[in-house]
């Protein structure tokens, strides 16, 4: 049996005429007009989903303050939430149903690469925009994702200086999972590391949920390393801390300085592992200002937990919003390509300072800063930039500020 | 040189840690139990709220998540898997339902999230364990290194590694399982309660798996999917070793966990699993049946 397009049209329509169709299949056409819908996509089922139930959480507590004080242009915003299920897949075939079905200008969503990845086709077919609030590898140029999570050259380039000059480290053990992030961070750092005068002594990788960390420690021991570089993710995180406790290694002799353990990894892990190591971030719930203190005031009322933590990619989740709002404003309209013009050069007072968004490559202006953890699992920021520093993802192939690979007009891939 | 002999018998013991139960539920009773992983994690799981709520350490732990895991075993035998004997693919499927039901209900913190009511300890959040102080700063012992938490896995698992054996060998029930191994309907007919001797086996080899949990909360994260990635491990051994053999779990434990280890710390982990996948490949074509093995069943 064949149906003939024109035909099935026809009859559906007649159909939709007689009011067949619920309405919840066509919400979007009957959207108030005094709504403005947009999507939120994170994993909230899965394995991913213990840290990206917390940036859907930020996400919608600040559209609900945005709601509380008077919303978008007199509308209110209203988020339509679809569940990633941690599975890159899923988060394709999600995307596509906020763009096309719901028609929304714009979705806030994604932790891990491989869904960045994932969603990325069906916004650049469809026009429409993506913010993205996790810390990345950088390599990407796209004029329709705003990257407001840091990129390598944010977390390393204050980083490194730093332990060779204030720790007084030489010889670096670079360690990292097995995929993209850790690759491409680890190209970063033999840059700078090369470029402070020091040497790195090997960089090894292990599977990513790995947990037998024996012979990896054993390595490090071995290696003559003064301090360890980690880009280990996730699970493992929690396994090497504990390990390299267990070996007899500790961080005031051979330091891990990380750029991933978070406050979550520290809780999951037991503070006393990681006491003594360091971390680099723009964002830490250890800042000390009036600001962030109300954030997590804020954030622990809306999720209804005393003792929630707050982290980078979390306090992104939560800026970017605002950042999206005031894109909408500037734009007077919100439809995609204007809220690509306004949100350029947008500046807005997050918890861990001033962000901008880079008119060039929609990436975010952020303050790099390094803690020290404590043993009660909280940061103390012993380090930070005075300033922001200018994003740029392609920092690992020679990208710098005069000379960028990544422009409002496209990627130069002649400088690659 | 005794240093990566150290680390592959730790990683040989902790292999066989996890086999040890699933060498008796899959080697005696011919069930692919796929939820042994979840048990193992009940085990951790049991440590973990052990700490919370009753303030033990590790080491009331250990029979604490023997019981419970064995009474989960228990419980999954009655209903399920006592009326699929015989039936080894849909144990296969069945024990994997009941895998996803265990992770579930662990997440869902049994079904309580819906109402809004949270136990501390459970959820999807990520878990640990807190291990005594004096397990884990290393001390010199006769121009060696020893590392007291690694060391405690590996006697402990030498111990019930012995303690299996005397049950097996050298008591009356422990007769009646590998009589039941051997042929299950002779032995029906020389009077034993194959029911009431497979429901126990099940239980006593899951209430292994749960201090394997124990163990390994110690220095892995606790969390709901932990199990999935034990129970390849274990397959691999008790595959290799032969089915209903414990000799040959310990033997391929012991050869894998080597294996691992050596080749990890002369070139690297990734090239590691791969080498041991190899060569698990390689033993299973030369020797079908595993390295020790009998004709059962």
């Amino acid at each position: 049996m064949t149906i003939d397009r024109r035909k099935f049209l026809h009859q559906s329509s007649a159909l939709g005429a007689a009011a067949a169709l619920g309405p919840s299949i066509y919400a979007s056409t009957a959207r108030a007009a005094d709504e403005i819908e947009v999507g939120v996509l994170f994993s909230l089922t899965g394995g991913l989903s213990i840290v990206e139930k917390s940036l859907a959480d930020a996400t919608l507590m600040a559209i609900a303050e945005i709601n509380a004080a008077g919303g978008v242009m007199g509308k209110m915003i209203k988020p339509v939430v679809e569940d990633g299920a941690s599975d890159p897949k899923t988060y394709n075939e999600k995307a596509s149903k906020l763009v096309i079905r719901d028609r929304v200008p714009t979705v806030f969503g994604s932790y891990t690469s491989a869904s960045r990845k994932a969603v990325l086709p069906v916004f650049e077919k469809r026009r429409n925009m993506y913010f993205y609030p996790t810390y990345y590898e950088g390599f990407e140029c796209s004029k329709n994702v705003v990257y407001t999570g840091a990129v390598p050259n944010q977390q390393l380039s204050n980083f490194i200086p730093w332990i060779i000059e204030n720790l007084g480290k030489k010889k670096f053990f670079i360690v990292g999972s097995n995929y993209i992030y850790p690759r491409e961070m680890a190209k970063v750092c033999k840059i700078l590391i090369e470029q402070g005068g020091a040497e790195w002594v090997a960089d090894e990788y292990l599977e990513l949920g790995h947990s037998e960390w024996g012979a990896m420690v054993s390595k490090i021991k071995d290696s003559g390393c003064d301090v360890v570089l980690s880009n280990v993710v996730g699970s493992s995180v929690v396994a090497f801390y504990r390990e390299f406790k267990n070996q007899g290694l500790t961080h005031d002799k051979l330091p891990i300085c990380a750029t991933v353990t978070s406050e979550i990894e520290i809780a999951a892990m037991g503070a006393e592992f990681a006491a003594g190591s360091y971390t680099s971030f723009p964002y830490f719930q250890a800042i000390d200002t009036e600001n962030n203190k109300a954030f997590i005031d804020r954030y622990r009322s809306y999720v209804e937990d005393d003792t929630a933590v707050t982290h980078h990619a979390l306090e992104s989740s939560y800026f970017q919003v605002f950042l999206w709002k005031q894109a909408v404003e500037k734009a007077g309209e919100a439809t995609p390509d204007a809220i690509r013009e306004g949100v350029k050069g947008q500046v807005f007072e997050a918890p861990n300072g001033t962000v901008t968004i880079d008119p060039e490559n929609l990436h975010a202006y952020l303050t790099p800063r390094i803690a020290q953890w404590g043993g009660d699992g909280q940061g103390t920021i012993i380090d930070e930039y005075p300033e922001p520093i200018q994003p740029l993802p392609y920092v690992a192939y020679g990208e710098t500020g005069d000379n960028l690979f990544c422009k409002a007009s496209g990627l130069d891939t002649s400088k690659l | 040189m005794s240093e990566i002999l150290f680390i592959g018998l730790s990683l040989s013991s902790i292999l066989l840690l996890i086999a040890l139960g699933l060498s008796i539920t899959y080697g005696a009773m011919g069930v692919i139990n796929m939820a042994h992983g979840e048990l193992v994690m009940i085990g951790a799981y049991t440590a973990v709220m052990a700490g919370i709520y009753l303030g033990m350490n590790l080491f009331f732990a250990l029979p604490l998540a023997f019981l419970m895991s064995g009474m989960v075993g228990l419980l999954i035998e009655r209903l399920v898997i006592r009326r699929l004997y015989g039936r080894i693919i849909d144990t296969l499927l069945a024990t994997w339902g009941v895998a996803i039901l265990l992770q579930q209900a662990i997440r869902l913190e049994f079904g309580l999230a819906f109402f809004d009511i949270h136990i501390d300890g459970l959820g999807p959040g990520l878990q640990n364990m807190a291990v005594p102080a004096f397990l884990t700063q290393p001390f010199d012992f006769a121009g060696m290194t020893i590392q007291p938490y690694r060391s405690f896995i590996i006697v402990l698992t030498l111990l019930l590694t012995m303690l299996t054996w005397w049950l097996m060998y050298r008591t009356s029930i422990g007769m009646q399982v590998r009589a039941i191994m051997r042929n299950p309907q002779m032995a029906a007919a020389c009077g034993i309660d194959v029911r009431r001797v497979s429901a126990l086996t099940f239980a006593y080899g899951s209430g292994l798996a749960g201090v394997a949990g124990v163990l390994l909360a110690g220095f892995k994260t606790v969390q709901p999917d932990m199990g999935a990635s034990v129970v390849v491990d274990g397959f691999l051994v008790v595959v290799v070793g032969g089915v209903g053999s414990l000799f040959g779990t310990l033997a391929a434990a012991g050869l894998l966990g080597q294996l691992n280890g050596s080749v990890a710390v002369l070139t690297n982990d990734i090239l590691a699993r791969a080498v041991v996948f190899g060569v698990v490949i390689l033993l299973i074509l030369w020797r079908p049946n595993g390295l020790f093995s009998f004709r059962s069943r």
